[in-house]
């Protein structure tokens, strides 16, 4: 048996640590560790509701919307404000065009390295490199010429000596099995997606002011104003630009990202068999395509239990708790309760090893995040999670692409639940978003024409409307999953404010009944072939696009009051 | 030295350049740096050293938005600063090693490049339960500072959680996170580069600055670079005029907020902000939080995230004021802490400290403007 230890988990977002127990060339046993915490929810406590979004957005600042779109949220829940029209299609645009930059950053830039061996691009010959990418895609980059500039850009740099970010990795391992073409081919993506994901986020930058961080939200809409015949406004010139950059953002994933998917895929499919983990699944669903109290959701909501597809279950928020069994946190009422968020109750108290440390003490309390349960089981979010539940509830163009997905790489739905079905869906969901964000623009369009100018529910803004005492939930989708905040207002200030984030839900610890987090089950029976170089750990760690920043999370302490006085 | 050059040159062919267009490039440096032309060829030396400097990046209690900022670095690009400019030997996001390999990295350019290397802070450093609030490698964050920051050629805090603590260290500071300055007191050549997140174009142009004359740029009391923090977003803000005007955004979404009229009444921290926004804007230049419609809220500022809020809560008066002083909802922030922080920029003089206008209805007495506090100059 070796004890594995990986920390820090490198291309994610965020402080993350892995121990796993390998024996016989896989691993047997693993837990998984956020080490780092802030405390944002106990900073929020006494704050005006209204700027909670710009505190919780800084959460994370590479899914830098969710935590802003979850808080104003939750914030009109308990207040009642209504966002108008234009504000639900604003926000979906700015949450699609996340979501799709997101995923392919993902994939290349955090992921990719895992399966493709810089080294062995070397060694590619540029015209079959050139030949390969022609027969799987039109994408018009795809000379000899090209590939060969790229292979000399990438050699120039190792002749240079330095390798900087790429030195010291597992190169040669012989876990790597892409031909050198499809490596060659694979780094030239890389490069362009660099690129690509530069010009496509200036979306957010025309609706939200600046990426990272977006300052265009408000509770009760949004700040970005719509007048045809303004220049300071979004007008139609904005129009003509976001559906250019749409229609760019769309042009790369179906002719580069997806055939890349499937081309990479198409030789690791033995990694259909492995990282299976949990086998449930939850989702809240995303995208309003109305303005009704519930709307009708894009991407529906639901449970999937124990990988059965034929029974998608209505989510029920009431089901929802965390526990600190294994968490750095104590309970007032002891450490094996499970609390509901609206009655969310942390008190952090540290009790591992006094860095610098070797390891830690697993038994015991091991990790800076709580353990989520959905009636008491473990769920994976994201979207794995979101395919599998759209699927299951029938969702049209979802089960056109995951059926042309599972029929081109000649492997049957259960590869989904897999380290492999993890990427193949977050490849199917960035497509279907992509297609999708040129219809908010064309009714963003139509709004305009019709002189349907509104952005904001002023009757809501001053905190004299609101009750003295209410609470609220935000729910939405992150790129990485399920995410929700609740929030208790009390004479207009923040009196509680708690955030249950999709990877609490995939990294979390074990609980009270000792149920690993997906994280943990997934990686069990992972292979190993060797402990020095655990490069398969990372590929199902990966897998979920870990974001621990936006993991750890504190509520209920005690907060000195802030100093301002304010006016009346 | 002639090796070099044409080393250079097939570098540049190889990357597709031209060497006019690199020498462009270096004029663009040359004027976002506010140097005179003169220096372009001095910049274009350093860019084409072939030993590239190496920088190292580290990440304590961040959200990763400097380095997302970073990656949309337009000039240059973040792919250009990787690949051909720096060597990034440490930087936890992008980095191909995990685990072990990727701390032996770090340890092998702490040793064997002392003195050399740049390194890069982002996320501030909590201190309290003994460091165990952060941890990497089973190392604390201050432990690690210590020893990457200290045997640093110098050290740049991006972000205002590495320049000031930022988000972590507001109120009431759950973890004593501190910024770099206080968490590793006595460090030569630290430099801060607030913002949240730091706009990549500062970044970059930062780092070009230091490349070439192997020295940082002039800086302010708070160790920030004057060619980027020199000036009040409110002086160099497009809807300055509005504001000069009396003409304000009075609810979101009115005809004043359509039109482009100044957002000081919807809280804008501009008059007491201290960030180049207005000049190089965001995203390659398309855009900026005022552009698009909402107040400034002074993220460059130490402590913004309690002196600058509520967000939403407009400035006492401003000097400057137009024709129509008559605020009718006068925000009070009336307390000492943020009547220090204005005095410090020298725009505010907080001449009614704690007992503001009652329910709003009186005008306050007029401000006393100070005077505009030149360059490098500032208290």
């Amino acid at each position: 048996m070796t004890h594995v230890v990986v920390d820090p988990v490198t291309r994610i977002e965020g402080h993350l640590r892995i121990e796993a127990e390998v024996d016989g060339g896989s691993v047997k046993d693993a837990w998984s560790s956020s080490t780092m915490f802030r405390g944002i929810e106990l900073i929020l406590k006494g704050r005006d509701p209204r700027d909670a979004w710009v505190f919780t957005q800084r959460i994370c600042g590479v899914c830098t919307t969710v935590h802003a779109i979850a808080s104003i949220r939750a914030v009109e829940n308990a207040v009642g404000a209504v966002p108008p029209p234009n504000a639900r299609l604003l926000r979906n645009l700015i949450i699609g065009s996340q979501c799709v930059q997101d995923h392919v950053i993902h994939f290349y830039h955090l992921h990719a390295l895992d399966w493709v061996d810089i080294v062995s691009a070397l060694s590619a010959d540029p015209a079959k490199t050139s030949a390969l990418a022609e027969s799987i895609s039109d994408w018009p980059l795809s000379s000899t010429k090209y590939f060969a500039s790229v292979r000399d850009r990438i050699k120039g740099f190792v002749e240079r000596g330095q390798l900087g970010p790429f030195a010291n990795a597992y190169w040669g391992h012989p876990a790597y099995v892409l031909p050198p073409e499809a490596n060659l081919m694979a780094v030239a993506h890389y490069l362009e997606a660099l690129d690509w994901q530069r010009d496509i986020i200036k979306m957010h930058a025309i609706l939200g002011g600046k990426n990272p961080h977006l300052q265009s939200f408000l509770v009760g809409g949004m700040a970005t104003p719509i007048d045809p015949d303004r220049q300071a406004s979004l007008n139609a010139g904005t129009i003509a630009e976001l559906k250019g950059l749409a229609a760019k953002a769309r042009d790369f994933v179906t002719k580069v990202y997806i055939p890349d998917l499937l081309a990479i895929a198409s030789f690791y499919k033995n990694w259909a068999g492995f990282g299976g983990g949990v086998g449930n699944y939850l989702v809240y669903g995303e995208y309003p395509e109305d303005d009704a109290a519930k709307p009708a959701l894009y991407l529906p909501p639901g449970v999937i239990r124990k990988r059965d597809l034929s029974k998608v279950e209505a989510f029920d928020p009431d089901k929802i708790t965390e526990q600190v069994k294994h968490s750095w946190y104590e309970y007032a009422g002891g450490d094996d309760q499970a609390l509901h968020p609206s009655k969310g109750e942390t008190r952090p108290k540290y009790t591992g090893p006094n860095p610098p440390y070797d390891r830690l003490d697993t038994a015991a309390k091991y990790s800076w995040l709580k353990s989520p349960r959905y009636d008491g089981e473990p769920m994976e979010v994201g979207p794995l999670a979101r395919m599998l539940v759209a699927y299951g509830s029938g969702h049209a163009r979802v089960k056109e692409l995951v059926s042309a997905v599972l029929k081109k790489l000649g492997v049957g739905p259960e590869a989904l639940f897999s380290t492999l079905g993890r990427v193949a869906a977050r490849g199917i969901e960035t497509q279907v978003l992509a297609e999708k964000m040129g219809e908010w623009i064309d009714q963003l369009a139509a709004n305009m024409a019709r002189r349907e100018l509104r952005i904001h529910d002023n009757s809501k803004w001053e905190p004299s409307s609101w009750p003295k005492d209410c609470m609220g939930a935000g729910f939405h989708e992150a790129p990485r999953g399920a995410l929700g905040h609740w929030v208790h207002i009390k004479d207009g200030v923040i009196a509680n404010y708690q955030c249950v984030v999709p990877s609490t839900w995939n990294a979390g610890p074990r609980d009270a009944q000792g149920q690993r987090g997906p994280y943990e089950e997934a990686l069990l029976g992972t292979p190993v072939a060797d402990p020095a170089k655990p490069i398969e750990i990372l590929r199902t760690v990966h897998s979920f696009d870990p974001c621990m920043a936006c993991g750890v999370h504190v509520v209920d302490a005690s907060r000195r009051k802030l100093a301002e006085v304010r006016a009346s | 030295m002639k090796k070099s050059e044409s080393r250079f040159d097939a570098e540049l062919r190889r990357r597709g350049v031209s060497r006019r267009e690199f020498v462009a490039f270096c004029g663009v440096m040359a004027s976002t740096l506010a140097l005179p032309r003169s220096l372009e060829a001095k910049i274009a030396a350093a860019l084409q050293k072939s030993e590239k400097p190496v920088l190292v990046w580290l990440e304590f209690q961040d959200c990763a938005g400097n380095t997302e900022s970073f990656l949309r670095a337009t000039k240059p690009t973040a792919a250009e600063v990787v690949l051909d400019t720096l060597s990034v030997d440490y930087h936890e996001t992008i980095m191909a090693a995990a685990g072990h390999q990727a701390e032996e990295n770090l340890a092998k350019t702490v040793k064997d490049r002392k003195g050399e290397y740049i390194v890069i802070v982002e996320g501030s450093i909590p201190t309290g339960a003994n460091g165990a609030y952060c941890t990497i490698g089973g190392r604390s964050a201050l432990q690690i500072a210590r020893e990457v920051c200290g045997g640093a050629a110098a050290t740049i805090a991006v972000g205002t959680c590495a320049a000031y603590g930022g988000l972590p260290a507001a109120s009431p500071n759950p973890t004593g996170a501190l910024g770099v300055a206080d968490a590793v007191p006595g460090l030569k050549n630290l430099i801060n580069l607030p913002a949240c997140p730091a706009n990549a174009e500062n970044i970059t142009a930062l780092v070009v600055y230091y490349l070439t004359f192997k020295q940082f740029p002039p800086l302010d009391s708070y160790k920030r670079p004057l060619f980027a923090y020199g000036k009040a977003i409110h002086d160099n803000c497009e809807r300055r005029a509005h504001f000069d005007a009396s003409q304000y955004v009075e609810a979101w979404g009115d005809e004043a907020h359509r039109t482009g009229y100044c957002l000081y009444k919807m809280g804008c921290k501009g008059p007491v902000t201290y960030q180049n926004c207005p000049q190089i804007r965001w995203n390659g230049g398309t855009n900026w939080p005022i552009g698009c419609g909402h107040p400034c809220i002074g993220c460059a500022e130490p402590d913004f995230w309690d002196k600058m809020t509520p967000f939403y809560q407009h400035l006492p008066n401003v000097p400057g004021f137009g024709r129509a002083a008559n605020i009718d909802r006068v925000g009070l922030w009336a307390t000492a802490g943020v009547a220090a922080a204005f005095a410090t920029h020298g725009v505010i003089s907080m001449i009614h400290r704690s007992a503001g206008p009652k329910g709003g209805e009186t005008p306050p007495p007029p401000v006393e403007p100070v005077e505009k506090v030149e360059k490098g100059d500032r208290p």
